[in-house]
């Protein structure tokens, strides 16, 4: 496999042509807009709770970038199924290990599902940043949660 | 040192003299991914001559000293080569070498003249700085066009002195809104500040029309001078500009060092921006007496090797001749726009064919985003700008968020505006942006 369908993985260029849980809409219990000044990207994030306020039942999002932006952010959110938020910090941990490692490491497959794709991207320094877009907003609308 | 020849008038600068070129600039040679280099970013930085990497080691290796202070040869010595530097660089431009400002880079020589006027508009300077204080009712004018560094500086020069900023808009082919210019510069209009070329389009801006709309309004012109410096023929007392600026590493030269010009009269009625060592007259515990333009410009230890490696630049120019290099540039930048626009789903910013443009080219692939088209460049060595190129507003006027921008020099070939081109065809089917 080359360098380039390493980074460009099949299942990374289907998940930036049909993303998944895209659309932000109204009853977030958190959200985080997040900025990569370098090339303009943007993504929001949002959190929706399940009934009775426990666990995250939703991940939504919007935005617009690069294929590794995107995609990264549709595989977060078809990971996150009723996730208390302990989980989701889980796999958000998990998945900077991934991405700091330069394809050093594998990544936790119970933890990050698809996601564990992004190994080819964590080798391309300079692609870290959009691969880490939507778990940076993740990451920052779960810290405006409510402790339970 | 590497040979420069005199080219004889009118014999265009080729493929066949490009190809010598490059024996002067090895970093050229190298390899990126297993692929030769195609080195498409100029605009951002461009590669160094052997001539000018050899002046600074050779400035460094037998006079570096302090300038402008020390009785021993060396400093003398250096003072000497550092001041030839700029008489060099001077006459590069059609400028007296005592309207040359040695700054970090374009950035700072712009804000240089935003902050003295913002100093001025504070009270600095005593009668001969009135002409530049600003205030409530006063504008200055922009373009929609800017890159950011000709852009905040007048906002924030703006917000500090309760000026207006106004900003003249671009049409569809990324000219300048030139009824709007009319308009807006006016007997409230200040500061003209514009680029004589688009970092992003490609534009050539009718600077004349511009510098004559202001002065007639009493107004000064600042020329963002960067992308056209490297690449035509500048001559700024002709174009009657009051002020210009533009960057060392852009034209050959070392990072780290740019230029600021600005008319004698003006650069000497200023206040300073930086203070502190050498740019003073005398100095109590009260107050300090300032030097006459440049040196009041340039506080503290300056850049020397800096200026003689940009000074060697310009030498290195001028022996190739900086209208050859603009005519060479400009069948490339032909190539490129009639490459790219033959190409399905994708769309060049900027003038359309037969119209002049910068050896440049930024465009949008539909359906992949420009990160992405540098990455699948890169992969085969070609190296491009992706992103907003410092223009946000601009790329926001075209409905993008992000382009990817190929730029070529001198030492550019056909050939490797080919291997560009054959490469863009490839990436839509890439990332399936096709089906």
């Amino acid at each position: 496999m080359s360098g380039l369908e390493d980074l460009y993985r099949e299942v990374i260029l289907d998940h930036s042509r049909s993303p998944h849980g895209y659309g932000v809409h109204d009853g977030a219990a958190a959200e985080s807009h997040q900025v990569n000044p370098t090339c303009g990207d943007e993504v929001t994030v949002q959190l929706h709770l399940g009934d009775g306020g426990h666990g995250i039942h939703e991940l939504a999002w919007e935005g617009h970038g690069c294929a590794i932006s995107q995609s990264s952010a549709s595989i977060l959110a078809g990971l996150v199924k009723d996730d208390d938020p302990g989980l989701l910090r889980q796999r958000i941990d998990a998945f900077r290990e991934l991405m700091q490692s330069r394809g050093e490491v594998e990544g936790d497959e119970d933890l990050l599902g698809d996601a564990v794709v992004f190994q080819g991207a964590s080798r391309y320094v300079a692609r870290v940043k959009c691969a880490m877009l939507a778990w940076v907003a993740a990451e920052a609308a779960l810290a405006t949660l409510p402790e339970d | 040192m590497s040979s420069v020849t005199e080219q004889p008038v009118g014999v265009r600068l080729d493929d066949a003299e490009a190809i010598r070129l490059r024996a002067d600039f090895p970093l050229l040679a190298g390899s990126v991914n297993g692929h030769p280099l195609v080195y498409l970013d100029s605009g951002a930085t461009a590669q160094r001559p052997l001539a000018v990497l050899d002046a600074e080691r050779d400035f460094l290796l037998h006079w570096n000293s302090a300038v402008h202070r020390g009785a021993h040869t060396l400093a003398a010595e250096a003072t000497e080569q550092f001041e030839q530097a700029r008489a060099v660089v001077a006459s590069f431009i059609g400028a007296s070498a005592n309207e040359i400002v040695w700054t970090s880079n374009a950035t700072e020589a712009i804000n240089l003249v935003a902050y003295s006027i913002g100093n001025a508009s504070a009270g600095r300077g005593g009668p001969e700085a009135d002409r530049f204080r600003l205030g409530a009712g006063d504008e200055i004018v922009v373009t929609e066009m800017e890159h950011h560094a000709n852009l905040i500086p007048w906002q924030e020069l703006a917000a500090r002195t309760g000026a207006m900023l106004r900003v003249i808009g671009l049409d569809e082919t990324g000219a300048l809104l030139m009824d709007q210019a009319a308009e807006f510069i006016g007997d409230r209009t200040r500061l003209v500040c514009v680029t004589h070329v688009s970092n992003v389009l490609g534009t050539v801006n009718p600077i004349d029309e511009i510098v004559a709309l202001a002065h007639a309004a009493g107004a000064l012109v600042v020329l963002d001078a960067c992308q056209s410096a490297p690449h035509r023929p500048l001559d700024v007392v002709a174009l009657g500009v009051d002020f210009a600026a533009f960057s060392g590493h852009k034209m050959l030269g070392p990072t780290g060092i740019g230029v600021l010009y600005g008319r004698a009269e003006l650069l000497d009625a200023m206040p300073p921006f930086l203070t502190g060592g050498s740019m003073i007259t005398e100095v109590t515990l009260d107050g300090a007496k300032y030097l006459p333009a440049p040196q009041r410009f340039e506080a503290g230890t300056q850049r020397v090797s800096q200026a003689i490696g940009l000074a060697a630049a310009v030498r290195y120019l001028k022996g190739i001749g900086v209208d050859r290099i603009h005519d060479h540039e400009n069948v490339l930048a032909q190539r490129m726009l009639d490459g790219l626009d033959s190409l399905p789903g994708i769309r060049v910013l900027g003038p359309g064919r037969g119209v002049e443009r910068a050896g440049l080219a930024s465009f949008v692939v539909d359906g992949v985003h420009a990160h992405d088209v540098g990455q699948y460049l890169d992969d085969v060595g070609i190296a491009v700008r992706v992103g907003h190129h410092c223009a946000q507003p601009l790329h926001r006027r075209y409905g993008a968020t992000a382009t990817t921008r190929a730029s070529a020099y001198l030492y550019t070939t056909t050939g490797e505006i080919d291997v560009f081109l054959d490469r863009v065809a490839g990436v839509r089917s890439f990332f399936g942006a096709d089906r």
